[in-house]
């Protein structure tokens, strides 16, 4: 060996102890779908079945909702608060000990790597868990009101890029403002919700307090109409979510989008360009890009931009693509071929456009859905991959001139869910800050997550916030409206 | 030339380096601080340590004897197998240079350098004859690499003229006798955008290598410190075309350390720097850790301590 090439060092799938077959979790029990019929989940990276998964329609999720409306009349909003904070808290420490069967499960569902499943997923999801069985006897401090009230059944319906954060984003404030839970995770990644309903189980939850229906887009559509649910949760893709807001615009039903986004990373010419660099690789190659609020669109000052490009280039040469249960792999596997498929038609449009593409050299697995990681240079505003999610490795870059250039060209897109701005100067990124369209901006740092800080979108983002007690708000009725 | 040898261009050189931001630093080593080195990669990657270290003693309890068996662990680290690779050098204070280098010489070690601390080490407040005499003498005595101190006071006084002059007439003695190594003592230097500022000053003073402390100041040799450093040199070289040398020194004990370090050059610098003659680790009591791990992944278990020797 005359480089340092780092061995396999794969983690052990034998903690996963992962079904052939999984049914609904209904009223506290796991179900047989009532026409048995029944969908398959892949792992990502080998495209191997990990399990046969039951297909809920429209008699389950009658079911699941009845199970819940009850479970949320008889005993979850008669529950003192603070005894449910303790079932909170107790979700959140069978998490943190079953941590590392999590990781696994996650991985080998999304194809996400193990690094980020064990360091970052799972942890966040358990913090959602503690933060909030906090807030559960002290809602009256929460700024909704004196006696705020919960709104009964949720609907919530989460997708594939964080399954088990974002159930935990989901479902932890909707029990801790004393809601009961119907969720469907997403169709290619339903394991870590099942494995959750285990936990609800071991936690002792009352019955019915959280039900998983598993499913498709029908199944989820079958949700949001439901007739009996008092509101909507939904984190997915724009295009959902307004056929979500249409849905329901004739009904009492409220709801949270949490939408797309195609967020701007402003490099400035004062900023700390080794740390810049890192926050790019981050802000677009974690999870495989895809995430919401990834910087997707870098815009560099011009006089700046050779420097970055070549340390950009330089940095992406050393992201480890390959087998997400590798510890060292940066880079795991796209989540699965409709979405690969997707990139690459994006990634198309840009060359046909005339933007430059670029990926460094790297091998990928001959099975699995993979896509390198990619940039792509000359990019202008009026191009797709400037304007268009693409929900993958794939950062497009564009320059400025002036801060007000870089500003014009951050808002002038139909999302606005995040930016960043790297810059040594605190008045500019103070100045910057205030003038981005965009629900979360992080200054010389990306992707930064943590549940007392609410998180959403401005235009077509979404609607209404998660996390802190911004989030807490969106569950729950405060006295005045109660009244109106 | 970058600079043209005026304080006024070289501060205005360094004042132009872009800022280094803590938090990011701090995430990226921490990052790397995950990788998970196995098997093949680990043994590869400990006895490029052992052949990495400048085994060191700078104690004012120092005699000829505690020097002499130094320097027989330097050349045969684990005497029961001998495949076991030479550490990088040996570094002593300047009284005790020629008896090492004797020794070494004398038992098979000739191509083993012997490295002397200089300049008034470790504080460096001493007058520039009294530095230019400590390293003479080191010179005489026959040491091939000078690892010498920076004047921390002047640096943090902004007399960045009277440091950058200090290394140039340093170099200028050990001209072509003896590498050069710049301590930085980062923990008295405390901000990286001061470890960026002091790395270029060195480079562009002539070091061969820069060295973040002596061993004797708490915090040494910290991951993000070095890291900046590795960034330092790695630009460096691409302005410039020279390749500069790294050594983190204290604080390194363990062989997850020290791989620790490995991996922050592998994954910075390049694999290019992952040679003694580019990367030394300045250490006493990591060596002996090195030979424990070893010897555990060859045979799978756990020797006692009092299988490793303590020269």
């Amino acid at each position: 060996m005359s480089n340092f090439e780092y061995a396999n060092a794969p983690e052990s799938k034998t903690i996963a102890k992962i079904s052939q077959s999984y049914d609904l979790f209904i009223g506290g029990k796991f179900v047989k779908p009532k026409k048995g019929k029944s969908f398959n989940t892949v792992n990502p990276a080998t495209e191997e079945v990990l399990a046969k998964i039951a297909y809920a329609d429209k008699l389950d999720i009658d079911l699941a909702v009845s199970s819940a409306r009850s479970a949320y009349t008889k005993v979850w909003s008669k529950l003192p608060a603070k005894e449910r904070g303790k079932y909170l808290y107790r979700i959140a420490r069978i998490l943190q000990e079953r941590a590392r069967e999590f990781a696994v499960v996650e991985t080998l569902d999304n194809g996400k790597p193990i690094r980020e499943s064990r360091d970052t997923d799972i942890p966040l999801a358990t913090a959602h868990f503690f933060y909030h069985a906090g807030w559960a006897d002290k809602l009256e401090f929460a700024g909704v009101g004196n006696n705020p009230k919960s709104l009964g059944v949720v609907g919530q319906i989460i997708p594939w890029n964080f399954p088990l954060l974002m159930l935990a984003w989901k479902i932890a404030p909707a029990l801790a403002t004393g809601n009961t839970v119907v969720l469907k995770p997403a169709e290619t990644t339903p394991l870590t919700a099942l494995l959750f309903a285990e936990v609800c189980q071991q936690a002792g939850l009352p019955d019915g307090v959280v039900n998983i229906i598993t499913g498709d887009g029908i199944t989820g559509a079958a949700l949001v109409n439901h007739p009996d649910i008092n509101k909507i949760a939904f984190t997915g893709s724009t295009e959902v979510g307004k056929a979500i807001a249409r849905s329901i615009s004739s009904t009492k039903k409220s709801a949270t989008l949490e939408l797309g986004g195609k967020a701007a990373n402003i490099v400035f010419e004062d900023a700390a360009i080794d740390e810049a660099v890192e926050g790019i690789v981050n802000g677009i190659f974690f999870n495989q890009g895809h995430v919401c609020c990834a910087g997707s669109r870098l815009l560099l000052q011009e006089n700046v931009m050779d420097e970055v490009l070549e340390k950009l280039k330089k940095r992406m040469s050393l992201i480890r693509v390959g087998d997400p249960m590798d510890k060292n792999t940066d880079l795991g596997a796209i989540n699965s071929s409709e979405q690969l498929k997707r990139i690459k038609d994006l990634a198309s449009a840009g060359d046909s456009e005339g933007a430059n593409r670029w990926s460094p050299e790297c091998k990928l697995p001959s099975k699995g859905y993979w896509f390198a990681p990619t940039i792509f240079t000359g990019v202008s505003q009026s191009h797709r991959i400037a304007r268009e999610e693409i929900f993958g490795p794939v950062l497009s870059v564009l320059t400025f001139r002036t801060p007000i250039e870089a500003i014009e060209k951050a808002n002038n897109t139909m999302y606005g869910l995040s930016a960043g701005i790297w810059s040594d100067k605190g008045s500019k990124i103070l100045w910057a800050a205030k003038q981005l369209k965009a629900g979360v901006i992080w200054s010389n740092t990306f992707n930064k997550f943590d549940p007392a800080s609410p998180f959403g979108g401005y235009k077509e983002s979404g609607w209404g916030r998660e996390g802190g007690r911004h989030g807490l708000a969106a569950y729950l009725e405060s006295d005045a409206k109660v009244n109106k | 030339m970058i600079i043209d040898g005026s304080e006024a261009s070289l501060k205005k050189f360094l004042s132009e380096l872009p800022p280094v931001d803590q938090v990011g630093v701090e995430a990226r080593t921490s990052m790397l601080a995950t990788r998970s080195i196995k098997t093949t990669s680990k043994s590869w990657a400990i006895d490029l340590a052992i052949s990495m270290v400048d085994l060191t003693t700078l104690e004012g309890a120092d005699t000829p004897s505690k020097v002499k068996s130094l320097c027989a662990k330097a050349v045969r680290p684990d005497p029961t197998d001998l495949t076991v690779p030479s550490v990088g050098a040996i570094c002593v204070y300047n009284d005790m240079v020629k008896i090492a280098r004797q020794e070494l010489d004398f038992i098979g070690g000739i191509n083993i350098p012997v490295a002397a601390v200089s300049t008034a080490f470790p504080s460096g407040r001493a007058s520039l004859a009294v530095k230019k005499q400590d390293t003479q003498d080191a010179l005489d005595a026959g040491a091939s690499e000078i690892d010498m101190v920076i004047d921390r006071g002047a640096f943090l006084s902004g007399n960045l003229g009277k440091v950058f002059e200090e290394i140039k007439i340093i170099k200028e003695l050990c001209g072509k006798k003896a590498h050069l190594k710049v301590i930085f003592e980062t923990g008295e230097l405390v901000t990286y955008d001061n470890v960026r500022k002091v790395s270029y000053l060195a480079m562009l003073a002539g070091a061969d290598f820069i060295k973040t402390s002596t061993g004797k100041v708490t915090p040494a040799a910290t991951a993000p410190v070095v890291l900046v450093m590795l960034e330092a040199v790695r630009d460096y070289f691409s302005i410039t075309g020279q390749k500069i040398g790294v050594k983190p020194a204290g604080g390194i004990k363990t062989t997850k350390d020290a791989i620790k370090q490995l991996v922050l050059v592998n994954e910075t610098a390049g694999p290019e720097w992952l040679n003694p003659a580019l990367f030394r680790i300045g250490a006493s009591s990591l060596l002996n850790d090195l030979l424990m791990q070893r010897t555990k992944l060859r045979t799978g278990h756990y020797a006692s301590a009092n299988y490793v020797t303590i020269d």
